[in-house]
């Protein structure tokens, strides 16, 4: 057991509502495995490509121009910190997958500056995950995934790709950054998968 | 928003350096001493003078050049994860010894 | 320190508060007793691990800024004002506080008392803590090997250790110290404030064909110019020994 230091309180705590070993955070702590990638809006594009090659691609005004919902939802960080109650406005990806046709069971998240991360098509779907591009009634800011990034909020936070950039749908499953490295490959923070083999 | 597609001039990263602990934790040698060599672009150079990014799930290390992750670490409580990814080799001091000749007929 | 030649696993170990000093308005200097402790080696750093009653733990690592000793080691940490340990160790640890330390590590930024050659210190903000460390390494050792020390700091009441850098210019042979302020400067002040340039290393540095030894820490925009003056001044990439804080030059970094 761990020396306990006076006086240390740290940013996190204990909450009654938070999945096993989480800390409550007020502030929105900043992560990232990589330099902010930081894409022009001209040329920014979100594309969904499916099992069999199909390709759907939207722009940046035409991904606004999609209908959006407003969601608010507790986030969960394998870091152990959680973060409640926090506003998002995005597109659901029920609505990008609406016209997809596909008998793919997983998909591959795709960002800005290389970063991948996977989970079943099935988790990203019946209005669990969005393409979130404000945060608390403002633009996104690009430290926290801006122009936009997915917002998966029953997974651990890791698999909310910021600088999202596209989903690929596959038939067999397939680790992502984090998975590939330690991490667990579903990540419910429910029931604690944090570490392959949790 | 500025146009461009370049990474922010805010720097996220430390260096090489701050990730001796996790690392000697785990190889229980100093390893920022180590060179290596990215699998991306063929830099060598010791460990200590990569990017770090450590503000993230596990600890990332960059080549200064590309970019290209060399390496990361993921801590349990009870154990970690090394991924060595875009490292071709880690070349290490040891003390000097005869080495062996050729091994099989 | 024979103990620190030995490899061993790295683990965690008590350390207790014996004392803390204030150094400038955001630094202090904590004194920490670590029995078993086998010392260091100059520049190298420790992770501090600090607990919670609910068992919330941060770590994070800070440079040894003492001389090498058994059992006792001192760190000088600067108050990063959005960080989660810094305001710990920089306002609230008292004498007694218990927190876990491990070390020491890193093996690259770092000066042996043996080293012959001249060295160059270039220290920006807290980036002094390790230079300092060689400097009472070196004069603990008896080395009288010759070492020159540019600080850049905002501004004279920003300098840590202001009062034992002017006393070991009089006392340690071989010790030279120039400051270069950047915010600004004491009356009188030859130079206006600015950032460190070519001029002024030229200047108290040491000419690349003496082939110094050279250590440059601080924040990452800091040491990444430094580092380019020097080798514009014929400095061999090679002999250039660099340890980046980050962006605002803190270590609260490690997660």
């Amino acid at each position: 057991m761990a020396i306990v230091t006076r006086g240390f309180t740290g940013r996190g705590r204990r909450d009654v509502n938070l999945p096993p070993g989480q800390y409550l955070t007020e502030d929105f702590p900043v992560l990232s495995a990589g330099p902010t990638p930081r894409p022009n809006l001209d040329k920014w594009q979100f594309t969904v490509t499916s099992e069999t090659g199909q390709r759907f691609g939207w722009t940046w005004p035409e991904l606004r121009a999609l209908p959006s919902e407003t969601v608010t939802v507790d986030l969960h960080c394998v870091t152990r910190w959680s973060k409640l109650g926090t506003h998002w406005e995005g597109v659901s990806v029920d609505t990008l997958l609406a016209d997809v046709d596909t008998a793919a069971d997983f998909a591959m998240v795709h960002a800005y500056g290389g970063y991948t991360t996977n989970l079943p098509l099935a988790d990203l779907l019946d209005g669990q995950a969005w393409v979130a591009y404000r945060y608390d009634g403002e633009e996104l800011d690009p430290e926290h995934g801006g122009p936009a990034r997915l917002l998966v909020p029953h997974l651990y936070l890791w698999k909310s790709a910021k600088w999202v950039r596209g989903i690929e749908l596959m038939h067999e499953d397939s680790p992502g950054f984090w998975e590939s490295a330690g991490y667990h490959n579903y990540g419910d923070p429910w029931r604690e998968q944090r570490y392959s083999g949790d | 928003m500025t146009a461009g597609d370049r990474p922010l001039d805010r720097d996220e990263w430390v260096d090489g350096n701050e990730a001796a602990g996790i690392l000697q934790e785990i190889f229980t040698m100093d390893i920022t001493t180590a060179r290596g060599r990215c699998a991306g672009c063929g830099r060598v150079a010791p460990m200590a003078e990569t990017r770090v990014y450590d503000h993230a799930p596990g600890l990332v290390v960059r080549c200064p050049d590309c970019d290209a992750v060399l390496l990361t670490v993921i801590r349990a409580p009870d154990r970690a994860f090394l991924a060595t990814t875009g490292l071709t080799y880690l070349e290490v001091a040891l003390p000097e010894s005869a080495t062996s000749g050729f091994t099989g007929a | 320190m024979a103990r620190a030649a030995v490899q061993r696993r790295l683990t965690w170990q008590p350390a207790t508060v014996a004392q803390v000093r204030t150094e400038t308005e955001s630094a202090r200097s904590i004194v920490l007793d670590v029995p078993g402790w086998p010392g260091h080696v100059t520049g190298q750093h420790v992770d501090v691990r600090l607990t919670a009653e609910d068992g919330y733990a941060a770590q994070r690592s800070y440079s040894v800024a003492s001389a090498p000793e058994l059992d006792r080691l001192e760190l000088t940490v600067q108050r990063v004002p959005d960080g989660e340990v810094s305001p710990y160790l920089a306002d609230v640890a008292e004498a007694g506080d218990q927190l876990e330390i491990r070390g020491p590590v890193g093996g690259y930024f770092t000066w042996r008392p043996e080293a012959v050659e001249p060295v160059l210190l270039v220290a920006g903000g807290s980036g002094i803590v390790p230079l300092m460390s060689m400097i009472r390494g070196r004069a603990a050792a008896n080395s009288r090997v010759p070492f020159r020390l540019v600080y850049s700091a905002r501004t004279p009441d920003d300098v840590i250790y202001a009062q034992e850098l002017s006393r070991r210019v009089r006392d340690d042979r071989g010790l030279d110290v120039a400051f270069a302020y950047t915010r600004g400067t004491p009356a009188g002040w030859p130079r206006p404030p600015g950032r460190l340039d070519a001029a002024l290393l030229a200047e108290v540095g040491w000419p690349a064909d003496f082939i110094p030894a050279v250590y440059i820490c601080g924040p990452t925009g800091f040491v990444e110019a430094a580092a380019n003056l020097l080798v514009a001044q014929g400095h061999e990439p090679q002999r250039i020994k660099t340890e980046r804080f980050g962006p605002t030059g803190d270590r609260e970094a490690a997660a």
